[in-house]
């Protein structure tokens, strides 16, 4: 970085200075001025076709494409000129011509780029008297569907496909006005990262089917979180509408998954709508789990596991806060805490840095191997007689009533009651699922990322953090914590590879742990 | 995938195929001579993809058209995929992407032979070919006529091409006999 | 000799001379011309001094742009990379048909321009890329580069020089567009003939991705006589008062005009002359109208302009057209403009390759307000939109068809306005949209 040469110019009246090489439009990014594109997006090659991005440069003889025009020395950009201004609403207009103008029952009404600025910049009529013409929607395959008709043929999703998917199934099709976004008989848009082409759609013509019809964009809330498909750890937005989650989409992060995401992050939403819930603290009271107030369900769990070796099987999508409190129970209790990782087959994005759905198909396996915990298989085979067994989320696929024999006592902290718990745990402490919370996941490589609150917990659920402080408190630790803060800032003052991190500094796009071996073991590319 | 009014028409106007000879494919294209003339062609450029053009003219010179099927026969030679191939055939409008009458003819109508009458000699085709119309096939499998943009050969009004052989200066009252030679 | 009329006089006939002359088509014909003379001793010549002998000649490229031909070359340096040197033979401008002769009657005149200007931009392979429609000529110049390699004129010891000079023939497939250089390149890698972003320019970033010089068939054609006679015996062709464009042109001649064909005159001849003594004037009974002088793309000129135009790039200029690629067609007075610039138009918007918005819908938009016009079906307003379509249509998409599309638009209305109103004003079923209800046209 140091060699680079850095350039200084002026947009809009604002002295800006970048690196070299820098598009004029990635320049009023820093400046602070949005200048309207469409075919451009950051994560692509520039194709400079829309031509909606022109803006006047002094002394070029001709408007120049902001995109696909690198900055230059004491250059002086215009924006928002009247010949700049005039050039867009031409763009504008004629990539209304032949739009349906079905905003009313289109799902990107509400967050589609040519609604935002045809309303900023565009005409408020059109001179077009014309037919308009006419396609038939498309199933892609996957879960995308093309609507041609509202079609800017900005090529982002070809692009997509050919220069980060690379599987380019996806082609521009014809020429002329009669050119459409097409696909070979036989070769749907099945690619395990498909999807990311609704996303960069910039209007209406690519939609998920899953999403379809479900919701208008203002009708959504959105929070910043972090996916929990794999141990990639995208960064992700997850909406909601009316406290159910309708849709994942990617945030960008340019350290750890660009602007994308997999379909099999997309997909797990459901599991964080999940109905089967628990929704109240229990009991065992006899052969029953009888409900039971928070204060005296954590109460008893305290006194039964009290004075016992506890094990803790530790779900690997817990958050880092939560998983050092255990930790510190464990420690407590001199005893042991294991979890188990799903796996399932790695699959890179091959145009995008270092990303990929990573065989481990949990959040935060990095995160409890730094905090002193261990896969064993099968996952309980160190229980002995007369431990207490602490499990905290979900994670018991495959295991039988006998496994869990040996125990003690059984406390379970989870979202739902498993089967094979219903019959054995002692108590059943409801707690949030990641999205109801907020928190801290440590990735593959490290990073260490907060995930902000998406919705609300049902019942009396509470974050897990906040149960297991609670826990340790009445263990007789120190569990005087108030929020996730205040568990970080006690997780990094004890355990080394946090040392340097701070709460608040990890913002929403995170910050990498000291170098740790426990890491370098695991890393797979 | 089906195109609404267009000011310019498409290139080639989707005509089901009636009683034409072409079938799909049964035989492997790229064989024996003609895979060494892919060869032969590749040898020429430093990447494969660039044979891209001529691999689609010898499908089309050996089955008539290019069909779906054959555009993965391509992709699959030269490492790109169909959806490329078909992106790229779709873009050219020499290559038929449906069947088309043994005796495939363009008429020029760009503006220097339309000012000497080209229409007339389009619509003395479509009437004595029996195709009905531009773009669809005549019944005998005979005649496909479609409309063409320029053919380079403006001093020669009406040129028309028949597959790749060039007619110039053909007329309306020319049609009939140049049509009656071709079986 | 001249084709299909005989040369007149007043031509200039270098590159025309064998034109219908089918001897010149074989290594041996072309020999017993004087041919390959100039590429033997361009192969004992230092590439520098080549490209300063036509940079020096004030050869300008023939395609349509007239960029300075040697000044092209000169962007080439000896820096040990891979070049490659391309000849555009897609030749698809409307009104064009020069190229096609070239290649027909003197194919190896053509490789020989080829093998010496690759040998003068240091690339040991070019291409020659041939539109697909052009079947014959493909025929011809693929039988001229199979025999130059039996002749050992071409291949790893190109006539004795010690110096490898391949040259491939690339065929086309039906894309006007593949006539602008990078949409050329694109298409012979096998991609869709989409022009490129510029920078990067050809001469740094070209055919797959190489430092690439791309001539047009007239331009390559013409190096060879200019290599052998020397840049002063060029300079002699042109009129005095201007030294900017020199040399000979082959002129296109279609439309309405008693003998169609190539000419090939001086630069800076008088279109009056060219248009009533060399082609014969309008049909018997009819006058000319209007003149088209450069292709299709190039603004219209009125009769009473033409006839005081000089052709050559400066001349066409103070005329406000443009010399372009050299196709000259002739409407007469039976001729609808209306009807010819909505015909124009439509071609356009079929060749258009969709990348650019302003194109890509502006081709077609104009087309159909060309067409309702046309038909009866236009109205005032239809004008005044025209005109701002254009206007947005011109100097803002990656290349110039879209530009190309408007100018016949706006040149058309600008002179044969009362042809559009005359329309207009016969069309009785006129519906006018309300002020009302055009609201504030922000």
């Amino acid at each position: 970085m140091a060699d680079v040469k850095m350039v200084n110019l002026t947009i809009e009246g604002r002295p800006v200075t970048v690196p070299d090489g820098t598009s004029i439009l990635e320049a009023a990014k820093v400046a602070g001025v949005l200048i309207p594109h469409y075919c451009y997006h950051p994560g692509l090659p520039v194709a400079g076709v829309c031509r909606m991005c022109l803006v006047e440069v002094e002394k070029f003889p001709k408007l120049a494409p902001s995109c696909a025009t690198t900055v230059g020395e004491g250059q002086v950009v215009h924006v928002h000129s009247p010949k700049a201004l005039e050039a867009r609403k031409g763009v504008l207009e004629f990539l209304l011509i032949n739009h349906p103008l079905d905003c009313p029952i289109c799902d990107q009404s509400g967050e589609c780029e040519l609604q935002d600025y045809t309303f900023a910049e565009g005409r408020a009529d059109s001179r077009y008297r014309e037919a308009k013409r006419f396609n038939p929607v498309e199933d892609f395959g996957g879960d995308v569907l093309y609507v041609q008709n509202r079609c800017i043929l900005c090529t982002r999703c070809v692009r997509f496909m050919g220069d980060i998917a690379q599987e380019p199934v996806l082609n521009v099709s014809e020429r002329g006005d009669r050119a459409f976004i097409g696909k070979a008989d036989g070769h749907d848009l099945t690619n395990p990262w498909a999807g990311n082409v609704v996303d960069l759609c910039p209007v209406g013509a690519l939609l998920s089917k899953d999403f379809l019809n479900k919701a208008r964009a203002w009708e959504l809330d959105r929070a910043a979180t972090i996916c929990t498909g794999c141990s990639q750890g995208c960064n992700i937005v997850a909406e909601t509408r009316d406290n159910v989650v309708v849709r994942m989409r990617p945030r960008p992060n340019d350290q750890v998954n660009q602007y994308y995401m997999c379909e099999v992050g997309r997909a797990g939403y459901r599991e964080f709508n999940r109905r089967d819930r628990v929704e109240q603290p229990h009991v065992r009271v006899g052969h029953a789990l009888v409900i039971a107030e928070w204060d005296e369900a954590v109460r008893t769990a305290s006194r039964a596991l009290s004075g016992k070796r506890i094990v803790v099987l530790a779900s690997a999508n817990l958050s880092n806060e939560a998983l050092f409190l255990l930790e510190r129970i464990i420690a407590h209790s001199n005893g042991q805490g294991v979890f188990r990782v799903d796996t399932g087959a790695e699959v890179a994005l091959p145009g995008a840095n270092d990303l990929a759905l990573r065989s481990e198909r949990v959040a935060n396996a990095a995160g409890a191997r730094l905090l002193g915990f261990s896969e064993v298989t099968p996952p309980l085979a160190t229980l002995r007689d007369g431990d207490g067994l602490l499990i905290v989320g979900e994670m018991l696929d495959g295991l039988v009533g006998a496994d869990f024999d040996r125990a003690a006592t059984i406390v379970h902290i989870g979202t739902t009651l498993p089967d094979v718990l219903a019959a054995r745990a002692q108590i059943v402490l409801p707690i949030t699922n990641t999205l109801e919370e907020e928190g801290t996941l440590t990735n593959l490589r490290g990073r260490v990322q907060r995930y902000l609150q998406a919705k609300a917990a049902p019942g009396v659920a509470r974050p897990t953090w906040y149960v297991l402080a609670d826990l340790l408190a009445a263990l007789g630790g120190e569990g005087a914590y108030e929020t996730p803060a205040q568990v970080f800032e006690a997780l990094s003052a004890s355990s080394q590879p946090f040392a340097t991190l701070d709460y608040d500094a990890l913002g929403l796009l995170g910050l990498p742990v000291l170098d740790d071996s426990t890491l370098v073991s695991d890393v797979t590319t | 995938m089906s195109h609404g009014p267009s000011a310019s028409g498409g290139s080639i106007v989707a005509a089901p195929p009636h009683g034409t000879h072409h079938d799909e494919p049964h035989v492997p294209i790229f064989v024996g001579d003609r895979r060494a003339e892919l060869d032969l062609i590749m040898s020429r450029y430093p990447s494969k993809q660039a044979a891209l053009l001529p691999a689609l003219w010898i499908v089309q010179d050996a089955r008539g058209w290019v069909s779906e099927a054959s555009m993965e026969e391509v992709a699959n030679v030269l490492g790109i995929t169909p959806a490329y191939v078909k992106g790229v055939t779709s873009f050219y409008t020499m290559y038929h992407q449906h069947p088309v009458g043994r005796h495939f003819i363009q008429v020029c109508t760009t503006t220097p032979c339309n000012v000497c009458g080209a229409e007339d000699v389009v619509q003395s085709l479509v009437e004595h070919s029996g195709c009905g119309d531009l773009g669809l096939t005549s019944p005998d499998g005979r005649f496909t006529i479609v409309e063409v943009e320029c053919l380079g050969a403006c001093g020669f009004p009406t040129p028309i091409m028949i597959n790749n052989d060039f007619v110039e200066s053909v007329t309306p009252e020319s049609v009939p006999r140049i049509l009656s030679e071709l079986k | 000799m001249g084709y299909p009329n005989p040369s007149h006089p007043r031509e200039t006939p270098i590159l025309s001379k064998y034109f219908g002359d089918a001897g010149a088509r074989t290594v041996e014909g072309w020999r017993a011309r004087g041919g390959y003379e100039a590429l033997q001793q361009a192969l004992n010549t230092d590439p520098q001094e080549l490209q300063t002998i036509v940079k020096d000649s004030g050869l300008r490229g023939r395609g349509g742009a007239g960029f300075p031909t040697g000044l092209k070359w000169s962007f080439m340096k000896p820096d040990g990379k891979i070049h490659y040197m391309l000849c555009n033979a897609d030749e698809s401008e409307p009104g064009t048909f020069k190229d096609r002769e070239i290649m027909r009657w003197t194919p190896h005149g053509l490789v020989e321009g080829v093998a010496l200007a690759a040998y003068a931009i240091y690339a040991e392979t070019a291409y020659i890329y041939i539109r697909g429609e052009f079947t014959e000529p493909y025929k011809y110049v693929t039988q001229a580069v199979e025999d130059a390699y039996k002749a050992g004129i071409l291949g790893a010891n190109a006539m004795g020089s010690g110096k490898r000079l391949d040259v491939h023939v690339h065929r086309g497939a039906g894309a006007y567009i593949c006539g602008e250089e990078t949409a050329l390149m694109n298409s012979l890698e096998g991609r869709r003939g989409n022009p490129r972003i510029k920078p990067p320019f050809p001469a740094v970033a070209g055919l797959f991705g190489k430092p690439t010089t791309i001539n047009n068939v007239e331009t390559l054609a013409t190096v060879p006589y200019i290599i052998k006679n020397g840049a002063e015996w060029y300079k002699q062709f042109g009129r005095p008062d201007n030294t900017k464009s020199i040399g000979t042109k082959l002129f296109s001649v279609c439309g309405n005009i008693s003998r169609p064909g190539n000419y090939e005159v001086a630069m800076g001849f008088p279109f009056k002359d060219f248009l009533y003594d060399l082609c014969g004037g309008p049909l018997v009974g009819r006058e000319i109208k209007a003149v088209i002088p450069g292709g299709s793309s190039v603004p219209i000129l009125t009769r009473e302009e033409a006839e005081g135009v000089l052709m050559d790039y400066e001349g066409m200029v103070a005329a406000g057209t443009l010399l372009g690629s050299g196709g000259v067609i002739v409407f007469d007075d039976k001729q609808d403009m209306v009807r010819q610039i909505a015909r124009l138009v439509r071609f356009y918007a079929h060749e258009s390759c969709a990348q650019c918005t302003q194109c890509r819908e502006g081709t077609a938009w104009t087309t159909r307000i060309m067409e309702r016009i046309r038909d009866g079906e236009g109205t005032a307003e239809d004008l005044d939109t025209l005109l701002s379509i254009a206007d947005n249509m011109s100097g803002k998409t990656i290349c110039v068809l879209s530009d190309s599309c408007a100018t016949p638009v706006v040149s058309g209305l600008k002179k044969f306005r009362h042809e559009f109103e005359a329309k207009i004003g016969a069309n009785r079923g006129m519906v006018t949209v309300p002020n009302t209800f055009r609201a504030s046209a922000a």
